[in-house]
This record gives C-alpha cells, sequence and structure tokens, in this order.
C-alpha cells in the first residue's frame, strides 16, 4: 500500500517535471548550501588541527604582545632579547627544548632564477621544538649557530626551484645578497591550514640572520616545547615568571608579551568554526521555510487540480486517511527528492573546493542523514494542511468539480 | 416475498439552506429497491432525482427520516462507514465516465481493488476478467485519451464491478454518447443484470435508455410522481 502510494506520487512528479523542479529548488538550494559549507567546514578544521598537531601539542610560542588598538596608552612594545632566550633556557626545568627564532620573506637567488621564500633564522632546538628534521645532508652544528656561519638548509620547494631533482649540497645560494652554503635539505611539510607553502622556506643560523638579513638583534619568536607529561599551562606560568623577571616588568603591570599553547590555538580555531556552522544553521532554515512554503503552495495547486480524482477515489470507497496519505507521501517524497539533489549538489561543490583549496574532502554521515530527515519532515509538515483539505472533501462537490 | 428490499426510502427528506431560503430536494420520500431490479430514476433538473441517487449511494445523508441499505440505517453511518459500504457494496458509473487521466484501463479498473487492500497480482487478475466482461481484452493498457467515449464507460463500468458489487449506481452512463454507443451500453447493462443479478439504480432523463429499465420511478419536486413496472423489459 505505501509502496503503491510511493509510485503514485512519483508519477504524479514526474507529470510535471519543470514545476516539481522549479518547487524543489528552496529546497535543493538550502541543502546544497549546507551540506557544502559544513564539508568544507569540517575538511579546514581537519586540516587546521592536523598542522597543529604536526607542531605538536607540547608547544607553546612566546612574541612579544603588540599594542592593541584602543588599548592603555602608556604600553610601550618591546621586543623578545636574547637575554630573554637565554633566561628561559637557564631557568626553565620542566622544557625540552627552547629556540629562539626570527622569520621574513625574502628574495633567494641561485644563478639566473630568484624566489620570494621565507627566511628563518633560528638555532638548533628549533629541530627539537618543531619537531622537524632535514631529509638530507644536516643540520647546524652548535659553533655554526654560535659563530653565525653562512650555511643553510633549504625547503622542498626552494630545491625545487632551484636544482629540480639534483642535489643541492655544498651549493651556494644568495640570500638577500650574501652568500650561504646548503648543508642540508627539510622534510616537506606541506601547505598550512592558511594556505602557506610551509616548504618554500629557507634556515640559517639566529646570528647570520641578524646580522645580514634583519639587521637587528630581535628575536620575534620563542618556541617552548614542555617535557613530555608536562602540563603545557604549568610551563607556561614557569615562562611569565621568568620574562616578567628578565624583561623587569613592575608587579602591577600587564605583560608585554604573549604565552599560547597549541591548544588555546586549536580551541581558537574550533570555537569560530562554532560560530559558523550556527550562523549556516539559521541561514539553512530560512531557506529550507522559504522551500517548504513553496511546497505547500504547490501541494495546493496540485490537490484543486485534482480534485475530481479525489472525489473519484472518494466515491469508489477511500477512506480519508487514504486521501491524506497519499497527499502527504507526494510531499514528503517531493521535498525528500529536494534533499537528495541538494546533497548530491552540496557534496559535488565541496569535492570541488576540496581539490582547488587542498583540504582534505571530508563528508559527515550524521549531517548528511539529518539533511535527508529534515527535507522529508518540511513535506510533511508544509504537506499537511494541503493533504487535509484534499481529505476532507466532499466527494458530491468533488465530483462536479470542472 | 419474505425477502428484505435492498434499498428503503422512509418519510426521507433532504433540505438545502436555512430559514425561507430552505430548499427541499427531498420532501419525505419512501421507496423501496429489492435485489436484482434495474431501475430508472427520471425527472426534470431539480426534481430529486440526482439527490436521492447520491442518498442511493451512501455518497450524502438525509436531513430526516430513514435511508436503509443492506438493512443498516445507512444515513447515520460517518463518512469513513459510508466509504466501506461504497467500496464493499456499491460500484459508480458517472456521464462523465470519471477515469483517472494518464492512467490505464486496467490501472483504473484496479483502483477500488487498492482501497481493499487486495494484492497486485489478484488486482491485475480480477481487473483483466472485468475488461473482459465489458468487452475491452486487450485494450487494458490504453489511457482514456486513447479511448472512444463509449469504450471509456466500458472501463468505467468494469471499474465498478470488479469489486462485485451488489448495486450498481449509475448517473445518466450514456448522457455523452451517441445512438448507437448509448444502445451498447444500455445492452451491457440489461445483460449483467440478467446474468449477474447485479441490482442497477440508474437517473436518466431520456426515456428510451429509462426503456431498458424494468422498473421506472418518476420524481417531481422532491416527491416520487410515478413509480411504474415496464412491460416491454418485465
Amino acid at each position: 500500500m505505501i509502496w503503491e502510494t510511493v509510485r503514485l506520487a512519483l508519477r504524479s512528479i514526474r507529470r510535471n517535471v519543470l514545476r516539481s523542479f522549479l518547487t524543489l529548488l528552496g529546497i535543493v538550494i538550502g541543502v546544497a548550501a549546507v551540506i557544502a559549507m559544513i564539508t568544507i567546514g569540517s575538511g579546514t578544521t581537519e586540516k587546521v588541527k592536523g598542522d597543529i598537531s604536526k607542531l605538536g601539542s607540547n608547544l607553546l610560542v612566546v612574541r612579544a604582545a603588540r599594542p592593541e588598538r584602543g588599548g592603555p596608552a602608556s604600553f610601550t612594545p618591546r621586543q623578545l632579547e636574547e637575554k630573554d632566550l637565554l633566561g628561559l633556557r637557564k631557568g626553565l626545568t620542566n622544557a625540552k627544548a627552547v629556540s629562539a627564532a626570527s622569520q621574513s620573506t625574502v628574495r633567494v637567488v641561485y644563478g639566473p632564477e630568484n624566489i620570494a621564500a621565507s627566511v628563518t633564522g633560528t638555532d638548533i632546538e628549533f629541530f627539537t621544538a618543531r619537531d622537524w628534521n632535514v631529509s638530507s645532508g644536516r643540520i647546524f652544528t652548535e659553533s655554526e649557530v654560535r659563530g653565525g656561519a653562512n650555511v643553510c638548509l633549504v625547503g622542498q620547494t626552494v630545491r625545487q626551484q632551484f636544482f629540480g631533482a639534483g642535489d643541492p649540497e655544498g651549493i651556494a645560494i644568495r640570500v638577500n645578497r650574501t652568500s650561504c652554503k646548503i648543508i642540508g635539505v627539510l622534510e616537506s611539510k606541506g601547505t598550512s591550514g592558511f594556505g602557506q607553502d610551509q616548504d618554500n622556506v629557507v634556515m640559517m643560523p639566529l646570528g647570520s640572520f641578524q646580522r645580514r638579513v634583519s639587521g637587528n638583534r630581535n628575536i620575534d619568536t620563542i618556541y617552548v616545547a614542555a617535557q613530555d607529561g608536562i602540563a603545557t599551562s604549568d610551563v607556561q606560568d614557569s615562562i611569565e615568571a621568568i620574562l616578567r623577571d628578565t624583561r623587569r616588568i613592575a608587579p602591577d603591570a600587564d605583560n608585554n608579551f604573549e604565552v599560547r599553547d597549541m591548544t588555546q590555538i586549536a580551541d581558537a580555531m574550533a570555537s569560530a568554526t562554532t560560530t559558523m556552522t550556527g550562523m549556516l544553521g539559521a541561514v539553512a532554515a530560512v531557506s529550507l521555510l522559504v522551500g517548504g512554503i513553496g511546497i505547500m503552495n504547490i501541494m495546493l495547486v496540485s490537490v484543486t487540480e485534482r480534485t475530481r480524482e479525489i472525489g473519484i477515489r472518494l466515491a469508489i470507497g477511500a477512506h480519508e486517511k487514504h486521501i491524506l496519505i497519499q497527499f502527504l507521501v507526494e510531499a514528503t517524497v517531493l521535498s525528500l527528492l529536494g534533499g537528495l539533489i541538494g546533497i548530491a549538489l552540496g557534496l559535488s561543490l565541496a569535492g570541488l573546493a576540496s581539490l582547488t583549496l587542498s583540504i582534505p574532502f571530508a563528508p559527515s554521515i550524521p549531517i548528511i542523514l539529518l539533511a535527508v530527515g529534515f527535507s522529508a519532515l518540511i513535506g510533511m509538515v508544509f504537506g499537511f494542511f494541503p493533504a487535509l483539505r484534499g481529505a476532507r472533501l466532499d466527494p458530491i462537490d468533488a465530483l462536479r468539480h470542472e | 416475498m419474505a425477502e428484505k428490499p435492498l434499498i428503503t426510502f422512509d418519510k426521507v427528506r433532504k433540505s438545502y439552506g436555512m430559514g425561507e431560503a430552505q430548499v427541499h430536494a427531498l420532501a419525505g420520500v419512501d421507496l423501496s429497491i429489492r435485489r436484482g431490479e434495474f431501475v430508472a430514476i427520471m425527472g426534470p433538473s431539480g426534481s430529486g432525482k440526482s439527490t436521492a441517487m447520491n442518498i442511493i449511494g451512501c455518497l450524502d445523508t438525509p436531513t430526516s427520516g430513514r435511508y436503509g441499505f443492506m438493512g443498516v440505517d445507512a444515513g447515520r453511518l460517518d463518512r469513513n462507514r459510508r466509504a466501506v459500504l461504497r467500496n464493499l457494496y456499491i460500484g459508480f458509473v458517472f456521464q462523465g465516465y470519471n477515469l483517472l487521466p494518464r492512467t490505464t484501463a486496467v490501472e483504473n479498473v484496479e483502483l477500488p481493488l487498492i482501497y481493499r487492500g487486495v494484492p497486485h497480482g489478484e488486482r491485475r487478475k480480477r481487473a483483466l476478467e472485468a475488461l473482459d466482461q465489458v468487452g475491452l481484452s486487450g485494450r487494458q493498457n490504453h489511457t482514456p485519451a486513447e479511448l472512444s467515449g463509449g469504450q471509456q464507460q466500458r472501463v468505467a463500468i468494469a471499474r465498478a464491478i470488479v469489486t462485485t458489487p451488489t448495486l450498481l449506481v449509475a448517473d445518466e452512463p450514456t448522457g455523452n454518447l451517441d445512438t448507437a454507443r448509448t444502445h451498447e451500453i444500455m445492452e451491457l447493462m440489461t445483460r449483467l443484470n440478467n446474468e449477474i443479478g447485479l441490482t442497477i439504480v440508474m437517473v436518466t432523463h431520456e426515456p428510451d435508455v429509462a426503456g431498458y429499465a424494468k422498473r421506472t420511478i418518476g420524481f417531481l419536486d422532491g416527491h416520487i410522481a410515478s413509480d411504474t413496472l415496464n412491460r416491454e423489459a418485465a
């Protein structure tokens, strides 16, 4: 009986293909938008989470605080300095690695070719803190860091650009007009969640970077890797205590630096995603409401058009509930169809986006099932009134209807 | 004969509207029809014949009085109970055929069986038998648009008899047909009345058509004005 009714509904939808399609458009667009955005959103979140976990969840990042807009006028920004680094190295007992790094984007030249690459000046502990290694060659030696030697490591993108598949070790490239000799090639890190190529990099000892690239003694970032089994919040407290001392901050003054751990950064990302999902939900609700009204409208038309048919069915023995079910099923099948088309469209869009943005394609089965259920529900809710109107018709009047 | 009549009207009244504008379509009608009868109901428009037919077909209920169908007080039943009665015991044939458009003949004939919950295979078999009975075997996959008026009315008759009803209610069944087609349809109805003992109540305003029935009841102003047995048919 139900199967019979579904077949009947499909037939009646097929009879008015164009009309049915236009009716469905609201549902299709609503569902497609939600599915596409949520799939892309969760792909992005996955990517960012992956990047963050690659950085290591035990990593803390220390930077100088930037003056806030509208903040207190008395705030004077102060860069991180070597004595901050030395203070941390000496004072932190629960850290696995403490590393200083400064970064700048400059032109890197080899022969006739030149590219803009991210150049970082750092030390040996950087590779421990960031859990990054060389795929060939070696990292800096103690003396190279101390003396600020003209040596460098290149990322996979830089190697590819200059040397193709060839081995660049021992070859000199020019970074910001000074020459440095390549001693190793870094492991590939891929694209970051923010779309940066993390392999388009050159690394050199911090001293060389400060002298030849930045021209100052500033340190941009201090990375601290907590020892395994130590809570990052404990390490964070120690860092703050030490830096307040090395930077001579008065007891009642605010920190002029900030310490963040990766879980905080991950949480910030997650809360942004939640906000976005909530807003999407609101947009989807409006669009599904519009779609539902479209379905109600077309079902009212359909009931009126088929008044005579309803009369015939009632005359030959259909109950009210048979007519009610027939039109309810028709409305439900209609909006379910819209939902399925919407899901297919949304997933295709998300697939396309994941190809072009190189993020993982992360379709969520619960969201898809929810969309299926919701579109069926829309049909039932908005199909009920028209169906009831059909079922309540008087068979004599209905048969007389022209 | 002691057999109870199939249909009894006991002071049946049917009124429309309120107060001074009230119209009495039936003004206290007494009537009884036995099983196996072939009755033609005649009368000018507004005489109450259609109202009487709707009540007989359990599509409508009297304002007052008693309508008995198969011994049941059918006038007091609710919509859905009357739908069951119609589905089980009554077949309908209309002037305008009233087939579902864009639906094949056999599917049209199957329709009443769907509401009885008859399974698909048996439904198809019985529908084909009914089409055979009205002389339309081989046309089962034609839609109404592909059939002539006479053929459409045969499909409608097949739909009415597929449930093997006790009563066939026909509302001007030949109203849209030419003389030759009218003759064919009336022959078919006579045959069904004679061969399977189907009780037929038919509304018509054509004396020729009424002549096929065994009994003619004339309505006028909500009353029965005449009730005669047709010598020719009897």
